[in-house]
């Protein structure tokens, strides 16, 4: 009996944190969409295709989904030299936005939840905090 | 492939329905070209602006905040500069000399501020002396409230006309329903001061209650081009459409430029911002530019450097990474053609003290475009 009720607490917990963490996510997202017609659009455009050989795309990027803290990197310091996305090669400037690490966080959680991007684990404002230039 | 085609598709209707003016909307791209052009400063970001000072040095803004003083093959760092919000568009942008700059020394910077109590920033202009290597005397003469944390649209060019006058432009900073159309309300505006920052008695609204005074057009988006016509005298801008219709305007007192009532472009979304294109009481473009080339840094060719361009407009191209040459007939266009083309992000161009075009490139630095024998 005793062990019943232990395992359906942890159930209860467990659960009720996954719905917060979803609940956490999906704002972050809503929050992050704003941040992205914002500061993105204009070269990433609407649906992250980029432009070709000029802005890479965000959309199905195996870049992104590969490079996750170089991407968190890009955002926070800028993004120079060399890259590959999805088999195109890269060589612009992006300059680091002035964006705070909680909405490098939003942002990043939109685009990995977007346009058929998927990732495991959201981007958290700690993890943004903790990258550093390199 | 599909996704391919219906782009295409977009773009021919785009140019089918852009035929509308009466302007050559064709791009051209010659063939070969009379100029090389050497990068004479290396290592810049984003050079925003550039002025020529009378001793042969040039005064270029990074939009981080950093000022150069370039001379004799030297970049120096100018101390003392204002703090800039540098965050988005906003940053460090656009450096004017006074016209008569060799007896008062006065130099104007326009930048991203956060000067005020709310949190985030907006527009500032400035003024300032060069001593040695740092600047003095650094007096506000305008800053646009409120503050907003938005990233778009701060405008921003300065320019002076054959009066004296100081315009500056300020972008709707991404308010676009809120501000332009507004009066009472800084964003989305060309401005016009007296040098030392004092409004102008007969500019349009200073007898309007509530408004801006230094208000002298409203209905603009964000004008990142400014520039004098070496013959009327008259201010020119040409601001940024969202999605297609960046424009070029001749700025006149008191007059309503349309954004966003009236516009030749359309969300980036692919939406439509209003199905209107001109409407009475508003002014319309001399020339639209559909798609956007996203244009930055306006210049009029006075030199006899460049044969067959004299008079001819300039324009730096954002998006597609070109400088634009557009020939002129009074206040039409007649030719366009592509210079410098896949170059980068082309963020200005000024003719210096000596007739050579300086056409600055983000992520690369600052070129000279040299004619070739």
């Amino acid at each position: 009996m005793k062990s019943f009720v232990f395992g359906y607490l942890i159930c209860v917990a467990a659960l009720t944190l996954s719905l917060q963490q979803d609940k956490e996510l999906t704002e972050s997202i809503q929050r992050g969409s704003a941040i992205y017609s914002d500061f993105c659009v204009t070269c990433h455009m609407e649906k992250g295709e980029g432009v070709m050989y000029t802005f890479p795309p965000l959309a199905k990027s195996d870049y992104l989904a590969n490079n996750r803290e170089a991407s968190i990197r890009g955002v926070k310091y800028g993004q120079r030299g060399e890259i590959t996305v999805n088999g195109v090669v890269y060589d612009n400037t992006m300059m680091p936005l002035g964006l705070e690490d909680q909405e490098i966080a939003d942002v990043m959680n939109f685009v990995m939840n977007s346009w058929g991007n998927s990732q495991e684990k959201p981007v958290t404002t700690e993890e943004v905090a903790q990258t550093g230039r390199r | 492939m599909k996704k391919s085609i219906v782009l295409l598709g977009f773009f021919v209707v785009i140019t089918i329905s852009s035929c509308g003016q009466k302007t050559d909307n064709e791009i051209n791209t010659p063939l070969e070209t009379n100029f090389t052009a050497e990068l004479i400063v290396s290592d810049l970001q984003i050079p925003w602006g550039m002025e020529f000072l009378p001793d042969g040095g040039m005064l270029i803004t990074e939009k981080s905040g950093e000022l150069f003083l370039f001379k004799d093959d030297q970049k120096t760092l100018i101390e003392n500069t204002p703090e800039v919000y540098y965050r988005g568009q906003g940053g460090l942008m656009d450096i004017q000399l006074h016209p008569d700059y060799s007896n008062n020394g006065w130099i104007y910077l326009s930048y991203a501020s956060e000067e005020g109590a709310d949190k985030g920033g907006n527009t500032a202009i400035a003024r300032a002396k060069l001593s040695g290597n740092s600047l003095t005397d650094l007096e506000v003469l305008y800053k646009a409230t409120p503050n907003t944390t938005k990233g778009q649209h701060f405008g921003s060019r300065i320019e002076f006309d054959t009066n004296g006058y100081l315009y500056f432009t300020i972008g709707e900073r991404g308010e676009r329903d809120i501000n332009p159309q507004d009066i009472t309300r800084d964003g989305g505006k060309v401005y016009r001061l007296h040098d030392d920052g004092r409004i102008p008695s007969d500019n349009p609204f200073v007898n309007e209650s509530g408004a801006k005074a230094a208000i002298f057009t409203y209905g603009n988006r964000n004008p990142q081009g400014m520039v004098r016509h070496p013959e009327t005298g008259a201010i020119w801008i040409h601001e940024h459409g969202p999605r297609g219709g960046d424009e070029i305007n001749i700025v006149e007192s008191g007059v309503n430029y349309g954004w966003p009532v009236i516009t030749y472009g359309i969300n980036y979304s692919g939406t439509t911002i209003t199905d209107k294109t001109e409407m009475e009481g508003m002014a319309q473009p001399i020339h639209y530019w559909v798609p956007s080339i996203a244009p930055s840094g306006m210049e009029f060719v006075t030199s006899d450097r460049y044969p067959g361009w004299k008079g001819n407009l300039l324009v730096g191209s954002l998006s597609f990474q070109y400088l634009e040459r557009l020939e002129l007939n009074g206040n039409s266009v007649t030719y366009r053609e592509k210079l410098m083309e896949d170059i980068g992000r082309v963020r200005n161009v000024k003719q210096g003290l000596d007739g050579y075009l300086y056409v600055a490139v983000e992520g690369k630095g600052i070129y000279r475009l040299m004619p070739n024998s």
